[in-house]
């Protein structure tokens, strides 16, 4: 069994949902993605015996296009990211009555297909091919089941599309430039080429157009909003928990060591740059009136953080992004969902009119405030391994960019907790609040629990993705 | 077959397929009546052919009047569905005057 | 045996909480209390024996569980340090821990929450031992921002009401900016030794081998104080700490006053090797506290709500700690902290018996005549005011007097600002006394009606602090202290302790002499000629000025706050719109060439033929014509 199995079950799983019909959409999509998560968890176990799990066919013979998926540690870790964190959205939806859910949870698995595709692949061309595939999905949940007004949403989610698509596109360039230099798309190949400076950096550029819409990194964050509060939350949760982590997986796969010179020359302007997002999402996050909003804000400023991470080019900056990727995957699908139920029972996502939900919920709250400290990395979640070595990394490249970095902690506690304050202290009374239901407050233990877990005992991650990152870091920093 | 050709000399018949050519694309740009664009197409195919077939004599190479073959069977098959569409025209506006098919328009 | 006792330690308030806070709601009020007390009085043996041991042996005990993080440069190891000065701290923390639990059966018994109190007070605990507790600087940093939390949920237990959340809020913001100080100065920490484990830290300082860049370690232990500030209410981040009495009173008595913001003292005892080889910045933490306690004094004088009083006066009592921190007498502000944790956490649980008694009523204008009622709080408030003014035999006048001494030997000028802030000390503290338990009662009948003494479970532990805060001087006498030589392996370069001699005896007359004026002035104004504060709107001048703490809570929402909100403002109607503006201008564009350009696309074949035919040519032209 290798890593294909992983991508047939979750291809195989879209499309039995989708036939089993409405009725028994939602319970096929819940025992396919967590099919996959238990094949994703057999993968790793054989990997971690040291057997060979990665895939490779011969696909196409002229463009030379390989059919590889290869299983490092953090393609896989990932991966299981993606497969962990299905289950869980699909699970988030449960409450929810969708018109024609059959296509609905098709469409969740073939998306989580299309994302574990995209970690997976070695060769370039398969790899682009599952990144763009990724976006229909998206594109037709938001579309479809998104609240709000029709015609604004449509026009969000359009701008969306054709925003990250064009940015992809500057990608494909790039790639079959490398290409006519390579002669295949292999990954390995790709970091081998020889280019001059200014190619260097041109392509370095392309790919970073294609990665900083997708993440978002200012100044290319305008579709993140807007599109974060109208689509389904299952739909945000997959846009924000696992598809913008693609860009920030990429930037280490593919961006770093294909250009590793370009990075190295340019890399303090690119930290800036995501720093810089780190603090505007921050304070935008202060001004939301929106809920869903200002968590789509406190993502910017939190992805803002990976990327500087990631643009330092150190072993602690790699290793911190990648933690704080499965990190943050998993508090930003909790803190959304809870926004969801909040929107469900309230019927609206405006913060002033919330209050007071504390008197009512205590579990709701409790697990609520879980989420908004481990959101604010607390120590002690999981999110605080990733954010303190990240920050480190920054304080080694400067230490004034750690400062500014590190004022995310400072501002991050501001509106969270100014938030949680309005949202669920207080006491508005009037508006009845029902506490959380079994299904509910299972899927919120679940998110709990991880978090926490590797909070305490992340040494199994870190040990899994130390050594593949130490070999990008070779392509990367060669002289070193 | 290579006196008719050493006694009219090879540039006279690039001349005249030039001529027929011309004849059929000046036909094609300033006649409205859809018919009457069609001949003209067939025209300068003609003079494609023609030429095509003076040059294979003059090379020595049969493939070009081969080629021949092709282009008129081709141009048959085209005439056929040009007619269809012509006559499906024909029933929906009584006349096949070109202007007249201006829906496409952006 | 040792590592599972050290668990032991950690697990009992860890299972407390745990019971409290899913099994609490079921379990009676005092049940909830009972366990809670319990946990922490479990840990509270558990840290005695240890305590006994290492006061034995000298030997610390180590225990490492696991590797915690991995950095390039060195490895986290999730470990615990059970040294002299971490058992000090863990003796006090979970002694008046759980006196301050049994207090709160009593105390909380009508809330509706009950559980939840307990719940989060046995996570603070917890959280504090581990601070306490940790074998390096991040074990530390995880205790350092847990203490946090459970501050920010016990300052907001009442949640219901927004000021009490706010309050909550504005504690847990302004100590992450300490923290994020504290962040930057591990990071640089990190980075010099390649280690956050104290005693690598410490052997490497201690062997002098490595080339350590002392700009770099200057801007760390910078950082660290950054961070201490924040923990405990220093310039400019202590306005949290008034705030914080918004909490029920056992949390101000134990975390706001006895535990909590002692972190900052600890840490900075912790290190005291590094912050040794850093004068400068020795020098500033001096010259903060210092001014903190003449600040918070002063504004001590003019508050009127009787925990408020209690709050600057532990700020003003840390600042004096910080001031001795300064002058490298890491045993002498040790010392205070521990007699500042009996005295004032007994005149905390004090005043909630007084404002039990008084039905949640905290101004001090509509108490009075108290001590006939309410004779035991009484009386232990009493002890425990002399000692925080200083007043000997008690125990602050041991602990104050070292400081004041320490400073005198070092600096002329920031002994005159101890010696001032501790006279006003004496003169508030006595204001309260006088105002609370002495004359008549100043409070409606029915407040009257209700007068009584607490019960039992509240005046038990106010005896016990009492007693420790009469007595506590003796770990520390002048001429030959048990704590100097108890702390000794654990500080580098101990400080340098004078002989008795006349100038000793001279500046301890001089600190009672100052502590009695103090009292006097009280007496004069509130006995003698019986005034009573005036009310809010009558307050006029610098009095008015002092009222409001200067304003500082004003200038930082002008200053800070509120051009944030601007930026953010900015950022939302102007940067945004202009990003967005173009990215939509970009698809406007293409709107706009296809309106024009869809003109070419007339549906003309005749057209489309002749462009056609002179594309053709143009391409035959440029190919023959190249």
């Amino acid at each position: 069994m290798d890593v294909s199995f992983i991508l047939i079950t979750l291809l195989f799983g879209a499309a039995a949902t989708y036939f089993v019909g409405d009725k028994w959409a939602s319970r096929a999509a819940l025992i396919f993605s967590t099919a996959a998560f238990a094949a994703t968890l057999y993968v790793i176990y054989r990997y971690n015996l040291g057997e060979g799990v990665s895939y490779a066919h011969k696909w196409i013979s002229n463009p030379r296009v390989i059919l590889g998926f290869q299983a490092d540690g953090m393609s896989l870790s990932m991966v299981l990211l993606t497969t962990a964190l299905t289950p869980i959205i699909v699970l988030t939806s449960f409450g929810n009555l969708f018109p024609k859910s059959r296509a609905f949870y098709a469409l969740i698995l073939f998306m989580a297909f299309a994302m574990a595709g995209t970690f997976l692949a070695v060769d370039g061309m398969v790899y682009y091919i599952f990144w763009e595939l990724s976006l229909i999905p998206i594109y037709f949940i938001a579309l479809r089941w998104g609240s709000g007004d029709a015609e604004t949403r449509k026009k969000d989610v359009v701008k969306f599309f054709i925003y990250t698509f064009a940015g992809s596109l500057f990608m494909l360039v790039a790639f079959i430039y490398l290409y006519t230099k390579a002669g295949d798309f292999l990954d390995i190949h790709l970091y081998n080429i020889q280019l001059s400076k200014t190619e260097e950096l041109l392509i370095f550029l392309c790919f970073f157009l294609a990665y900083a819409i997708k993440i978002p990194v200012i100044p290319f964050h305008t579709w993140q909003a807007n599109v974060y509060q109208k689509a389904p939350a299952a739909g945000t949760m997959l846009l924000s928990g696992i598809m913008l982590k693609m860009a920030l997986y990429s930037i280490v796969r593919w961006q770093l060591p294909i250009a590793p010179n370009a990075a190295n020359e340019y890399k303090y302007f690119f930290i800036a740059l995501c720093v810089a997002g780190v603090i505007y999402g921050s304070v935008l996050a202060l001004k939301q009136t929106n809920l869903k909003k200002l968590l789509a804000y406190s993502s910017l400023a939190h992805v803002g953080l990976i990327a500087a991470g990631a643009y330092t080019l150190t072993l602690d900056g790699l290793r911190g992004a990648f933690l704080q990727m499965i990190a943050h995957g998993f508090v930003v699908v909790g803190l959304f969902y809870a926004a969801e139920i909040i929107s469900r029972r309230y019927g609206t996502e405006e913060i002033s009119e919330m209050g007071g939900i504390r008197i009512q919920a205590a579990k709701f709250a409790s697990m609520f405030m879980i989420l908004v400290m481990a959101s604010v990395a607390l120590p002690t979640t999981f999110n605080f391994i990733g954010e303190f070595e990240l920050l480190y990394s920054l304080a080694q490249a400067n230490i004034w960019l750690a400062v500014l970095g590190g004022t995310t902690i400072i501002l991050g506690a501001f509106y969270m907790l100014r938030m949680f304050q309005q949202v669920m202290l207080g006491d508005k009374g009037g508006k009845v609040f029902a506490d959380v239901t079994f299904g509910e407050g299972f899927t919120f233990i679940i998110i709990i629990a991880i978090l926490i877990f590797f909070g305490l005992y992340p040494k199994p991650i870190i040990d899994f993705l130390t050594p593949a990152l130490q070999k990008v870091l070779l392509n990367i920093n060669p002289i070193n | 077959m290579e006196n008719i050709l050493q006694e009219i000399g090879i540039d006279n018949y690039i001349y005249l397929s030039a001529l027929l050519f011309c004849v059929g694309a000046f036909g094609v740009l300033y006649r409205r009546n859809a018919i009457v664009m069609f001949m003209s197409i067939e025209i300068m195919l003609n003079a494609v052919n023609l030429l095509l077939v003076a040059f294979s004599t003059y090379h020595q190479d049969a493939a070009g009047q081969v080629f021949v073959f092709f282009s008129m069977a081709v141009a048959a098959a085209e005439v056929a569905v040009g007619l269809a569409i012509l006559v499906a025209v024909y029933r929906n506006i009584s006349n096949i005057d070109i202007d007249n098919l201006k829906k496409l328009k952006g | 045996m040792e590592t599972n006792l050290a668990l032991l330690l950690l697990l009992a308030p860890l299972a407390g909480f745990l019971i409290n806070i899913f099994a609490g709601k079921k379990l009676s009020g005092n049940l909830s209390g009972t366990l809670g007390s319990l946990a922490v009085a479990v840990s509270f043996a558990v840290t005695l024996f240890f305590f006994l041991q290492v006061n034995n042996t000298g030997e610390p005990v180590m225990v490492n569980l696991y590797t915690w993080m991995k950095m390039v440069n060195f490895d986290i190891n999730f470990g615990f340090q059970l040294d002299q000065l971490s058992l000090l701290w863990l003796m006090f923390v979970t002694g008046i821990g759980t006196l301050i639990h049994i207090y709160s059966i009593s105390y909380m018994h009508d809330d509706e929450n009950i559980h939840k109190f307990f719940a989060y007070l046995n996570l603070f605990v917890l959280f504090m031992m581990i601070l306490v507790m940790g074998s390096n600087l991040l074990i530390m940093f995880i205790g350092w921002e847990g203490v946090g939390l459970c501050s920010y949920l016990l300052i907001g237990f009442w949640y219901k009401k927004q000021e009490y959340n706010d309050a909550a809020k504005k504690a847990f913001i302004m100590n992450r900016i300490g923290d994020l100080g504290f962040l930057i100065g591990i990071f640089i920490i990190g980075y010099l030794f390649h280690s956050v484990e104290y005693n690598d830290i410490r052997n490497i300082i201690a062997s002098g081998e490595a080339d350590i860049d002392m700009a770099w370690l200057g801007i760390a232990a910078l950082c660290l104080f950054i961070g201490a500030c924040g923990k405990s209410a220093q310039i400019p981040l202590y306005t949290w700490l008034p705030d914080a009495m918004a909490g029920p009173t056992p949390v101000s008595a134990l975390i706001h006053a006895a535990t909590m913001v002692t972190a900052g003292i600890f840490m900075i005892t912790r290190l005291n090797f590094v912050f040794d080889l850093t004068p400068d910045i020795q020098h500033i933490i001096a010259i903060v506290g210092a001014i903190t306690s003449l600040m918070a004094a002063t504004i001590g004088l003019a508050q009127n709500d009787i925990k408020k009083v209690l709050a600057y006066s532990t700020v003003s009592q840390l600042g004096l700690m910080f001031m001795a921190l300064g002058f490298g007498a890491y045993e002498v502000a040790v010392f205070h902290v521990i007699t500042h944790a009996f005295f004032k956490a007994c005149l905390f649980l004090g005043s909630g018996s007084v404002i039990h008694a008084m039905h949640g009523e905290q101004d001090m204008r509509n108490m009075g005549g108290l001590k006939k009622v309410m004779g035991i709080t009484f009386a232990t408030f009493m002890i425990s005011t002399l000692a925080i003014s200083g007043l000997p035999p008690f125990s602050g006048f041991f602990s104050k007097d070292e400081i004041l001494m320490t400073a005198f030997h070092h600096d002329k000028v920031l002994w005159i600002i101890g010696s001032l802030a501790s006279i006003m000390t004496a003169f508030y503290m006595f204001r309260l006394v006088f105002l609370t338990f002495y004359k008549d009662f100043r409070g409606t009948e029915e407040q009257k009606h209700h007068l009584h003494e607490s019960p039992g479970l509240i005046t038990f532990p106010l005896i016990v602090l009492a007693i420790l805060a009469l007595v506590g001087g003796a770990i520390s006498l002048p001429g030959s202290s048990w704590l100097n030589h108890y702390l000794a392996p654990v500080i580098a370069n101990p400080a340098q302790h004078h002989a008795l001699g006349t100038t000793e005896y001279m500046l301890m007359g001089i600190a009672v002499v100052g502590a009695l004026i103090g009292i006097g002035l009280a007496y004069t104004k509130y006995i003698s000629k019986a005034q009573v504060p005036p009310q809010d709107s009558e307050i006029t001048g610098f009095t008015k000025v002092v009222y409001n703490k200067f304003y500082v809570d004003e200038i930082y929402m002008a200053v800070i706050v509120k051009p944030i909100y601007a930026i953010g403002s900015f950022f939302k109607n102007v940067t945004e719109a202009a990003i967005s503006g173009f990215v939509f201008g970009l698809g406007r564009a293409a709107t706009l060439i296809g309106a024009q350009g869809r003109y070419i696309q007339n549906g003309s074949v005749g057209f489309y033929l002749l462009i056609f035919v002179l594309g053709m040519c143009s391409v035959i032209a440029y190919i023959f014509l190249k």
